[in-house]
């Protein structure tokens, strides 16, 4: 054990911290209310001063540094710290870039990192269907090859950010004959092209960034495909691997727990603070054992990362962990807020803009997407833990 | 940077590991539980060879000057095999009570005896620790009274914690002193009571600063997780092997799903604990203003995963789980001890939330 970073990434550190003590204000307040022209200008300044895509190779749009995982968790923890937003993520830049990098051809690399890093294109993820969620690799949208062109023939459903987005990218099924896995492909392609219709979904937190699409006779070049035909399955997963690392942070887990903290003292019931209450105390020392515990783990896949010592365990467990704490997190505040829980969206009452309930149902949603938690039990005890699949059901 | 362990604690590991397969295979842990014996005598003799009691002493005095995540790794692998043998007091709490706050004198004599097993140490500081009794008095440099839960009982010595948390050691042989044994539901290690009439107490000096009789608690509770770490990973291994084995409407239990959940929450609870127990015992030599919270939000979540762990696999493996045949039980009742000794979860939070200053 050596939790020492060295004086190059202290230096780092400070260099961070002067940043967001100096622009920190320029950040946009939300990136779920997008500000196209304010979200840019952050995303620009960040890129400038390789705080996002800082291992993405210059000539893709990037800052070019080497790839250092430390560096990363070094801007990612000083970012949650000052509770600034790092940069825009969303599907496009966490998700889809780092996959392209691996997998995508030389012309693709150049012609959709550049203007992805920067928010000229956002992004959205067209996987679910309707009749294929968890089991994702049952869809049935349909793109079969017409002269130069792809015809895509379909529908996706919970396409989170598709009202907003200017292109896809989308799993299809090409090889109808192949076997499940086999038979899909990864297309990219731009919302406005004609065929495409987008109809927004209202969440239970009200808000109506989720969205249901459908695909008539939409026709898309046949060089915007990623990898092979048939090995949409191979990229999709790569991209599901990033979301997944993505989704349990504990940096943000722990300034939440912090600003839990400071509304347990604040608030009163019968003239005491909420956090002199033993039984709400309890919970919250609960909760915050539990952050420690995925904290460490968190350093952990860091320097398994760094030292290439394999912890496949401790990687598979972060999203279903991180996302169960995060939730149990927000009830509690909920319920430190007693009768002022339940106000939302708006009203001289409200505390700390609602976000508590909003964070409490948003992060029900995480739990449920990308990959349900009873989906990553079954990968924990089949891939971690060698246990056997469940028989197929005779068709 | 580096958060994992070198290649030499992965071997102390595996080493101590394969000892105790040989020399404690379940079936002679089960005999020694039904003999009523504090410890395997002959499988301690051989973790003394190996240089387990001496794990922390510093070599000057015949030791091998290891940290306390060397200790906490020796303790999962003893948790991990329910080794029947001393490890808490006497490799943890007493050398680092006596290197800590001993005179020279005190040092000289009883940490080389330590160190080579000649001799064993047992901790009475269930009082200092979970405030459940207190009955010690002190007058001049003899005490009187009880101490209870006396870890690695049947010991050549004692350290006792009084009111003040003042540390002194007691010979086991010393006139006035009455020892009785306590039967817990953990059979594979020895706890006992002291009865003191006005028995002759050897002061550490060093120990009129409280933070030192902390300090000790703070290493026994990090060690009494990793053992509850070592002994739920274990109880795992043995569901997850079991649900292969096991068949039921025509297929190994382990296929369905209901079956394989219960074994992925147990496993996604465990893995992140494991970095936190190494963290706990990495910042109690490294980082001292990290360590006291780290302590014990590491025994209070462990002993809470270790729990769920523990009725988890019972269930997995159905009624022969509940039954004597298979000696699961035996860890689950190891984890159930360590979860109350030195400071149960509530009790350990409560300290934490008054560490924060949030109370």
């Amino acid at each position: 054990m050596d939790l020492s970073f060295g004086p190059r990434y202290e230096e780092l550190r400070q260099q961070t911290r002067q940043f967001i003590a100096e622009h920190g204000h320029l950040a946009p307040p939300s990136f779920l209310d997008i500000d196209r022209p304010k979200t840019r200008a952050w995303q620009e300044l960040l890129l400038r001063h390789g705080y996002v895509a800082r291992a993405v190779p210059k000539e893709y749009g990037g800052f070019g540094a080497a790839l250092d995982p430390l560096e990363a968790h070094i801007i990612s923890e000083e970012f949650a710290r000052a509770q600034v937003p790092p940069g825009f993520g969303g599907q496009g830049i966490a998700y889809l870039v780092p996959a392209l990098l691996e997998l995508a051809s030389e012309e693709q690399k150049r012609r959709f990192i550049p203007p992805t890093l920067t928010t000229e294109i956002l992004w959205c993820e067209g996987y679910s269907e309707p009749n294929a969620g968890s089991d994702l690799a049952s869809l049935t949208t349909s793109a079969r090859l017409d002269g130069d062109d792809w015809v895509v023939n379909g529908q996706k459903i919970w396409t989170s950010t598709a009202e907003i987005a200017d292109w896809m990218f989308c799993l299809v099924r090409t090889e109808p004959d192949a076997p499940r896995h086999k038979g899909l492909s990864f297309l990219l392609f731009e919302m406005k092209s004609p065929g495409v219709r987008v109809r927004p979904l209202k969440t239970m937190t009200g808000d109506a960034h989720f969205n249901e699409v459908f695909f008539t006779d939409v026709r898309v070049p046949r060089d915007q495909i990623v990898g092979k035909r048939g090995e949409g399955w191979i990229v999709a997963n790569n991209v599901l691997l990033h979301e997944r690392d993505d989704l349990g942070d504990p940096d943000a887990t722990l300034q939440r727990l912090g600003t839990l903290v400071e509304l347990m003292k604040r608030e009163t019931v019968g003239g005491q603070r909420v956090i002199d209450n033993a039984a709400y105390r309890d919970r919250l020392l609960q909760l915050q054992g539990r952050v420690m515990a995925l904290r460490y783990n968190h350093l952990r896949l860091l320097s398994s990362k760094l030292h290439g010592k394999a912890a496949p365990l401790a990687a598979m467990v972060v999203k279903l962990q991180g996302t169960e704490l995060r939730h149990e997190l927000e009830g509690l505040a909920v319920d430190a807020l007693g009768e002022f829980g339940i106000l939302y969206e708006q009203g001289k009452h409200l505390r700390d803009g609602g976000s508590w309930q909003a964070m409490y149902m948003f992060y029900l949603g995480l739990i449920i997407g990308g990959g349900t938690s009873q989906i990553q039990k079954n990968i924990i005890s089949e891939r971690g833990l060698g246990m056997p699949r469940e028989p197929k059901v005779a068709s | 940077m580096e958060f994992g362990l070198s290649a030499e604690q992965t071997m102390l590991q595996q080493s101590i590991g394969a000892y105790l397969d040989r020399a404690a295979p379940l079936e002679r842990v089960r005999e020694l539980c039904e003999q009523q014996v504090e410890r395997a005598e002959d499988v301690w003799a051989g973790l003394c060879d190996l240089g387990v009691p001496g794990l922390l002493v510093d070599e000057s005095h015949g030791g091998i000057g290891c940290g306390l995540l060397e200790a906490a790794l020796v303790a999962e692998t003893l948790g991990s095999r329910a080794a029947p043998v001393p490890f808490v007091a006497t490799a943890v709490m007493a050398p680092l009570a006596l290197a800590a706050a001993g005179s020279r004198a005190q040092q000289e004599r009883w940490l080389p005896a330590l160190a080579e097993g000649r001799i064993v140490a047992g901790a009475a500081l269930s009082e200092a620790a979970s405030h459940r009794t207190s009955q010690l008095k002190v007058n001049g440099t003899r005490l009187s009274g009880r101490a209870l839960f006396v870890l690695d009982f049947a010991a050549d010595v004692y350290l006792v914690a009084d009111a003040e948390r003042r540390l002194y050691l007691v010979e086991a042989g010393a006139e006035g002193l009455r020892h009785e044994t306590i039967t817990t539901i953990d059979r594979t290690r020895g706890v006992g009571e002291l009865i003191l009439e006005d028995v002759t107490a050897d002061l550490l000096p060093g120990s009129n600063d409280p933070e030192v009789c902390n300090r000790v608690i703070d290493a026994g509770r990090i060690v009494l997780a990793a053992d509850t770490l070592g002994a739920a990973s274990t109880m795992l291994n043995k569901a997850v092997a079991y649900s292969k084995e096991r068949v039921q409407f025509g297929r190994p239990i382990g296929s369905f799903q209901a079956v394989k959940h219960m074994c992925a929450e147990m496993a996604a609870e465990l893995e992140p604990s494991r970095a936190m127990m190494w963290y706990a015992a990495h910042a109690f030599d490294a980082l001292p203003e990290d360590s006291r919270l780290n302590a014990c939000h590491a025994k209070a979540h462990i002993s809470e995963v270790g729990t769920h762990v523990a009725r988890t696999s019972t269930e997995v493996h159905g009624g022969i789980g509940f039954t004597d045949e298979l000696g699961l039980h035996l860890w689950f009742k190891r984890i159930g001890a360590n979860r109350q000794l030195l400071g149960g979860p509530h009790q350990l939070r409560e300290e934490a939330a008054r560490l924060q200053q949030w109370v």
